[in-house]
């Protein structure tokens, strides 16, 4: 392959389980930058059975607008000869045919179990399951479970290298009895690694590889206080190219046509949300939310932590954002008088019709509301998941006896976060930016200072995958064509009970604003304009210096400018009284500017 | 995003209908090519390994798991009947012995010499396929099923509960667009499959069900009525399993919706003939809608549509809208302009226009259509 230094150009697609989108990127005077961008149906089922033939059609769109001669029948041109002729890299990532669907295992739930479960999801694959020895299941229902999941891969944990071995010899045993059978055809078996204690490798092979294709790696947790979930990482990477995806129709093709292996998609935006984090030295918060499942990727403490909720999303999975969050916590973001029967009508009917789109205002409201809820719930589930690591003695002085953190608290912290990345169609493609800062800001309740951001046209997959070859590339591209600002949103931290009371009061540019508690502000400040704010929080308020106490900070705008959300935090909440409540919600949406004016 | 539109619902009066009867795991066809199947009939079967048992052999015999095998009366791979003996220790001069007793018939899988655990399992679970429709089979799938082909109505609906069933067709609405009652639910109903118009109440449904009907074909309901009878909130849009005495098919959507008129006529014109029916629906990887299927042997072949939904939606096809504020409505598409309109939610989209049976005209989005095939 060509050096990372001489790389002009390069092709990426990402193979969605409904859309193939290819980028093309080149080298300028100014750095790289994505020149154009185009996508096809994805071709994995019937009648095609053949993911390739979308990759080409996606390409021969990106071909067509870029006027360059990029594929020469089922071949790519390389190297780069000029502008208009070759490319030097062709990479790919790929989430079609379900994506990577896995179970794990451990000893203990909330350590071994817990982990493996961290190091999976870390990889890109969606957790069907986790079984414990401690989880309260019979060894007979454990073995149903596996049997009836059919998972794609599983990773088997469990004790500390050097501890008892009993509890990882009686899972492999469950793993054994249940002889389970792949997800794709039944010419291969099914792929198990074992990341456990490093003194049961003898009992685990002889328990299953006979049965399972086995592979050994290091132990995730060699000891309570460390994880080490890199090697069960690499490796799951390696099998789904090798043993999962190159079952499933064209995709052995696809791995011929790419220079480096093609990887899980989450798998590559969590490489990418990871790098930006390190190289900024900064907290990110990401999350992507598509029509059936919503991922969810953070650093924080440099920590990186990902997180899929399989069944939250905005078309397939619309339904059971309802039956997990409540309809009334879908119709408290509503903002105006909406029936509970027609409600649920409409939702199932989205469910049953997904390619549909928001036609009518109303309709609009009622999606953006339904987001609300799905990012909410997935920032939950990821809180539960992003921890410091449990079971781990620490050492206390008096001065912890008053602070609560324990092993296992979460490590999402939204007063230190720094910036939140957004992805998915009803993020990416809202028909106004401002909607897409609000719904993150009622989703995720961010608290102080926080940038707000999404991805342009979901292109983080293939800068992930690109980093891994060129990560100035992926930088560069992903700062100047993929990332758009939004602006900060300042929120204080605390609450009172009575709306327009004092809460904040904002000073810059030698403008002094006084912001009312349970109101919204919105201040001008365009893309790559900084300034410097005073924010003096009222008695009770925080903005992280303490209550009550001012903070100067640079801050920087974006498309939709500098927001201030004086609602309240920990708790926010919206007002009980039905009439009121549609009165706020009103009230922000005109002056944030959300939606048109409904004539 | 030229594909942006949902392929239609088909229904068709005289279909080619291709059916794949599949086993869940290998074992024996017993139908061959060429036989006329009746839908009840067994095309193929199969056992499922049974069910295990897990027996803590060390810890009842009071031993260390390495020293079990000297006192097990089993080996692995043996078949067992209840109350066999599995284990038992030596006791004192033969008294005091703890002996331990298979809790089930079936056979010996494993006895573990680090956890002391054996696995039992039970015998196998037989698991027979039918032909599902009357037809003929035109195809064996080596050690896994059939396929079978018949000619006759087909209808898909959108969405439906409960599986595989079978029964006469009969009429309980007046007409496509009225809304039926418990009163229109009479014991005649008993093993039949009942066509409704616009509208079925959660009171109704449980009367179906009642009077023993086997199915119900309606144009729309209310989810909150679905979750009542249920019992629970769909999440996720996979059905088919639901044991709940009735198999449900609906052809619009959810809310009171008129039954497309020539899906209602179509299926009443077959009063009394038995029609096939599956609630399942699967709306991920693989979409699987329900379906209404009523087999008829006497269409000729030159008779037989058959529609290639991949072509796309062209000038003078027939659509139905599919979402608010249109939802329901039936038109002509009169224009497909190419570039992106900004339409009242300020999304640049792609368009087109229908002429509705009103005589109305309107633009939407195509993503808001589906194709009515036929």
């Amino acid at each position: 392959m060509i050096k990372p230094e001489e790389l002009k150009s390069i092709v990426a697609t990402d193979c969605g389980s409904t859309t193939t989108k290819a980028i093309l990127i080149e080298k300028k005077e100014e750095g790289y930058r994505l020149i154009v961008r185009g996508e096809a149906p994805t071709t994995v089922e019937a009648p095609f059975e053949d993911v390739t033939r979308g990759v080409l059609n996606a390409v021969t769109e990106v071909e067509e607008l870029s006027n360059k001669e990029i594929l020469d029948g089922e071949n790519f041109v390389k190297p780069y000869r000029d502008k208009n002729h070759g490319i030097d890299i062709y990479i790919s990532t790929s989430s079609a045919g379900g994506g990577l669907q896995m179970m794990v295992a451990g000893v203990v739930k909330t350590m071994t179990a817990e982990s493996a479960a961290r190091a999976a999801l870390g990889a890109g694959a969606i957790v069907m399951d986790t079984i414990a020895s401690n989880d309260g299941k019979q060894m007979h229902e454990k073995i149903e479970r596996i049997r009836t999941l059919r998972p794609d891969m599983i990773l088997l944990s469990g004790g500390i290298d050097g501890g008892t071995i009993s509890h990882v010899a009686e899972l492999s045993e469950i793993i054994a009895a249940a002889d389970p059978k792949p997800r794709f055809g039944s010419t291969y078996r099914l792929p198990v690694i074992f990341a456990g204690n490093k003194d049961a490798r003898d009992i685990v092979k002889n328990n299953l590889e006979k049965k399972t294709d086995l592979f050994i790696v290091d132990n995730l947790r060699p000891v309570l206080e460390r994880e080490n979930l890199r090697p069960a990482r690499d490796k799951i990477h390696d099998l789904f190219m090798e043993h999962v995806m190159a079952q499933a129709p064209g995709y052995k093709k696809l791995m011929s046509w790419t220079d480096v292996p093609i990887m899980p998609t989450p798998g590559a935006v969590g490489l990418l949300i990871e790098k930006i984090a390190k190289k900024n030295g900064i907290e990110v918060l990401g999350v992507d939310i598509g029509g059936a499942t919503t991922d969810v990727f953070s650093v924080f403490q440099g920590i990186f932590n990902r997180t899929v909720s399989a069944n939250l999303g905005m078309s397939y999975s619309i339904s059971n954002v309802m039956a997990s969050s409540g309809i009334n916590n879908i119709m408290r973001w509503i903002p105006f008088h909406m029936d509970e029967k027609d409600v649920r009508n409409r939702i199932k009917n989205k469910m049953i019709r997904p390619t549909t789109i928001p036609q009518t205002i109303e309709d609009l409201q009622l999606e953006q509301a339904i987001a609300r809820e799905a990012l909410r719930l997935a920032l939950e589930q990821h809180k539960t998941m992003a921890v410091s690591l449990k079971g781990v003695q620490q050492e206390r002085t008096i001065s912890d006896t008053f602070n609560q953190t324990q092993s296992g608290a979460t490590l999402v912290n939204m007063e230190t976060l720094n910036m939140i990345v957004g992805s998915g169609g009803v993020l990416s493609h809202a028909p106004r930016r401002v909607q897409s800062a609000f719904m993150m800001i009622d989703a995720f309740l961010p608290e102080g200072f926080t940038m707000l951001t999404v991805d342009s046209i979901f292109m983080m997959p293939q800068l992930g995958v690109l980093s891994q070859v060129h990560e100035q590339a992926a930088t560069e591209v992903f700062d100047k064509d993929c990332l758009i600002r939004l602006g900060t949103c300042i929120a204080p931290i605390g609450n009172t009970k009575k709306y327009d009371s004092p809460c904040v009061t904002i000073s810059y540019n030698g403008n002094t604003k006084e912001v009312k508690y349970g109101e919204m502000t919105l201040f001008p400040l365009g893309v790559g304009e900084k300034v410097e704010v005073k924010v003096k929080p009222e008695k009770g308020f925080d903005m992280g210096a303490g209550k009550g106490k001012e903070v100067v900070r640079e801050v920087e705008g974006g498309v939709v400018g500098l927001i201030i959300d004086a609602r309240g935090r920990r708790p926010f909440t919206l007002p009980e009284d039905n009439k009121l409540r549609v009165e706020k919600l009103t009230e922000w949406n005109k002056v944030l500017g959300t939606y048109p004016e409904i004539k | 995003m030229a594909h942006a539109f949902t392929p239609g619902l088909k229904v068709s009066e005289k279909a080619v209908i291709y059916k794949e009867r599949r086993l869940p795991l290998k074992g024996e066809v017993v139908a061959k090519v060429g036989d006329k199947v009746k839908a009840d009939d067994i095309v193929a079967k199969t056992a499922i390994p049974g069910d295990v048992e897990t027996l803590n052999i060390a810890g009842r015999l009071g031993v260390s798991p390495e020293d079990v095998k000297e006192f097990l009366k089993v080996k692995v791979g043996q078949k067992i009947k209840k109350d066999d003996i599995i284990a038992e220790t030596n006791g004192f001069f033969g008294h005091f012995k703890t002996v331990i007793k298979s809790p089930i018939t079936g056979s010996v899988e494993n006895m573990s010499e680090i956890t002391g655990q054996m696995i039992l399992r039970h015998p196998p679970k037989p698991i027979e396929i039918d032909a599902y429709i009357d037809g003929y089979v035109t195809g064996i799938i080596e050690n896994e099923g059939v396929n079978i082909k018949t000619n006759g109505t087909f209808v898909q609906g959108i969405f439906g509960i409960g599986g595989e069933t079978r029964g006469k067709v009969m009429k309980v609405a007046k007409s496509s667009d009225s809304v039926i009652t418990e009163a229109d639910i009479t014991p005649d109903c008993k093993g039949k499959v009942l066509i409704a118009g616009a509208f079925i109440d959660v009171k109704t449904l449980r009367k179906t069900v009642s009077v023993g009907a086997k199915g119900i074909v309606v144009g729309g309901i209310d989810d909150r009525d679905i979750k009542e009878f249920l019992g629970y909130d769909i999440g996720v849009a996979i059905t088919g399993s639901e044991k709940k005495g009735i198999t449900l098919v609906v052809t619009e959507g959810f809310g009171q919706m008129s039954m497309a008129k020539r899906t209602f006529d179509i299926l009443v014109s077959h009063e009394g003939e038995i029609a096939s029916i599956n609630g399942a629906t699967q709306i991920r990887a693989g979409v699987l809608r329900p379906e209404v299927i009523i087999p008829n042997f006497n269409l000729k072949e030159e008779d037989l549509s058959s529609v290639d939904s991949s072509s796309g939606i062209k000038i003078g096809h027939n659509v139905r809208i599919i979402r608010a504020p249109y939802f329901g409505l039936i038109g002509k598409v009169t224009d497909l302009p190419s570039e992106l309109e900004k339409i009242k939610t300020e999304a640049k989209v792609r368009i087109l226009e229908v002429e509705l049976n009103d005589g109305r005209k309107i633009t939407l989005p195509r993503a808001n259509i589906e194709l009515i095939e036929e």
